[in-house]
């Protein structure tokens, strides 16, 4: 097929040749540029950049938070794409609707209303704050909107899987005894768990580069609630663009290596599909 | 065929009454105070203060309007240059076999598991630093970071995988067929694009375009940024949602969101229509914006907005 449509059918060279043009200069270029600037330090310099104790504490709350929010994302997302798959309830176009939200709804504008719901004042602050649980400017805030941010992911990749299993194998696992338990634990959940992987996989990738909603909630406290993100921008205003691009390559590396299991997840899960 | 079998003599696959209810309200509940308040919110907060503080805010304000104009300015020309490059991208992957051709695919998702602060940051050292090209810019007067073009790059950069991978899979599941066709008849190559491959591709290409406007327009952290963030000039409209925050101007700072807010409830509206009509073409012809038709698509279009469930 390939090598008759090439000759066949027009714009092949045009066609990939604009596509490495454009990637090559808006994507390619920026980020080397990126590890350029980072390799003029010397070792020693790039590490006693990248680790500090204010780095250290951004990297810890970055990822510890990422990493809560990614599991609480598993739980609610299979919650929900159980729900929504199998069950059949009013509003049920509505609910499939809200979850893609967070993916619709700037950042900033998350940032924003999750800070004020969990203020003193606002609507759940007032019952939360009482109770001791502050919700707005602290590690709980970050967890919180971090949550929101990547809520469709474990959803939107279990939900899929969900739909593809035929009543016939819950049927037969059921006509051989196993109870409702079993059937969930041996039948389904086998089958669902690489989708929760990757799911798990693309919400905390995304936590680690999120900034816009965090800002807002976080309060910014240096060593405390300041977010790796964060820091690279405190040190760029600064004008520190060493300082700022070597914190960048630790997180952009890690974005990297995160990018690469996703994949490779991904073709795993798929050859254990089929 | 299921229903042929008696109920009593069916094994059961349905969940007892009592779990059904307390999971889907649970999950409801979750949804409800994760999502649909703070969506609530967002337009009380905004009108709390009445009506006239609301509209003051949004059309009094002379630095919010530009930073409205700005914003449309900013995604319709990022969503240009990703439009441009979608197409190319979806010709080149989805209709000819190459070397390094999953190399590409991967390389357009890059943007997506980049942090939008380290996308901004890239073009700050590109453009600015002193180590690059940042004196010979600032020699030709060019000035990319902290004005209008520093913004459409970042904001290109952080929005660059959307209409590529929305289109990718819809061409592929099109098939070549009928540009083949085309080209056996003698058609050239823009009569074939414009005539054949673009009214097959136009309801994924308009739920690329729509995805990555919104994303475009709502984009922080890359802008923020390469922006200098001064009012008036080189504010967007959540970059002017933040500064309005930091001054304490709640009923402003929420007036602004709620515009952006309605932005991505029309944009979740646009995608659940256009979902729904791809479902029902599906029914009619199988082949047709099958979700899952791309050969070797990685997981990003997962990533996007879940296009895969129609």
């Amino acid at each position: 097929m390939a090598t008759v449509n090439r000759r066949v059918l027009p714009g092949f060279r045009l066609s990939l040749g604009y596509t490495v043009f454009y990637l090559s200069l808006l994507v390619l270029i920026p980020l080397a540029m990126c590890y350029i600037q980072a390799a003029r330090l010397s070792f020693s310099d790039f590490w006693s950049t990248v680790w500090t104790e204010r780095a250290r504490a951004a990297y810890g709350l970055t990822f510890g938070a990422s990493f809560v929010s990614a599991i609480l994302n598993v739980f609610i997302g299979i919650l929900l794409a159980w729900v929504l798959v199998r069950y059949s309830f009013p509003f049920k176009r509505v609910f499939d609707a809200l979850i893609d939200l967070p993916f619709a709804l700037p950042t900033a504008v998350a940032g924003l209303v999750f800070a004020n719901l969990y203020s003193p004042a606002g609507w759940l602050g007032r019952y939360l704050v009482p109770l001791g649980i502050q919700g707005a400017y602290s590690r709980l805030g970050i967890v919180l909107v971090l949550t929101f941010t990547g809520l469709p992911f474990v959803v939107r990749t279990v939900q899929p899987v969900l739909e593809t299993f035929d009543a016939e194998t819950e049927e037969a696992a059921a006509t051989l005894g196993a109870s409702r338990w079993q059937i969930v634990w041996r039948v389904i959940a086998p089958g669902v768990y690489p989708a929760v992987i990757t799911g798990f996989a693309l919400s905390f990738a995304r936590a680690i580069g999120e900034y816009g909603s965090v800002i807002f909630i976080a309060g910014n406290r240096r060593n405390e609630t300041e977010i790796a993100p964060y820091l690279i921008v405190e040190l760029l205003d600064q004008f520190e663009f060493s300082e700022a691009t070597a914190v960048a390559v630790v997180l952009l590396t890690i974005s990297f290596v995160l990018l690469a299991l996703i994949n490779v997840l991904e073709r795993w899960s798929k050859s254990h599909a089929s | 065929m299921r229903h042929e079998v008696p109920s009593r003599l069916r094994p059961q696959r349905e969940d007892p009454l009592w779990v059904r209810v307390s999971l889907t309200a649970t999950a409801t509940a979750i949804l409800g105070l994760l999502v649909a308040v703070p969506v609530a919110n967002v337009f009380y907060q905004a009108f709390a203060e009445g009506l006239k503080v609301y509209w003051d805010s949004l059309t009094g304000d002379p630095a919010t309007l530009h930073a409205m104009g700005l914003t449309l300015v900013v995604a319709l020309s990022a969503v240009a240059l990703n439009l441009v490059f979608g197409v190319a991208a979806a010709w080149a992957i989805a209709r000819f076999r190459f070397p390094g051709r999953t190399l590409l695919l991967t390389l357009i998702d890059v943007p997506f598991s980049v942090s939008p602060v380290v996308a901004g940051l890239v073009f700050v050292l590109l453009f600015a630093a002193p180590e690059f090209f940042g004196p010979w810019f600032r020699e030709h007067h060019i000035r990319v970071i902290g004005g209008t073009s520093g913004l459409i790059l970042a904001t290109a950069f952080v929005t660059l995988p959307f209409i590529a991978r929305e289109l990718i899979p819809v061409l592929e599941a099109v098939g070549p067929e009928e540009e083949l066709a085309a080209a056996s008849l003698g058609a050239n190559g823009w009569q074939i694009f414009w005539r054949v491959t673009l009214p097959n591709i136009k309801w994924g290409l308009l739920y690329g375009v729509i995805l990555c406007n919104a994303r475009a327009m709502g984009e922080f952290g890359a802008v923020r940024v390469v922006s200098g963030n001064i009012e008036g000039q080189s504010q967007t409209l959540p970059l002017r949602v933040n500064m309005l925050f930091q001054d304490s101007k709640t009923a402003q700072s929420f007036a602004v969101a709620s515009l952006l807010t309605f932005l991505a409830l029309v944009t979740l509206l646009v995608k659940v229509t256009l979902e729904r009509r791809a479902g029902a073409k599906a029914m009619m012809g199988p082949q047709e914006l099958a979700p899952e038709a791309g050969v070797d698509q990685p997981v990003a279009n997962q990533s996007l907005m879940g296009h895969g469930q129609s």
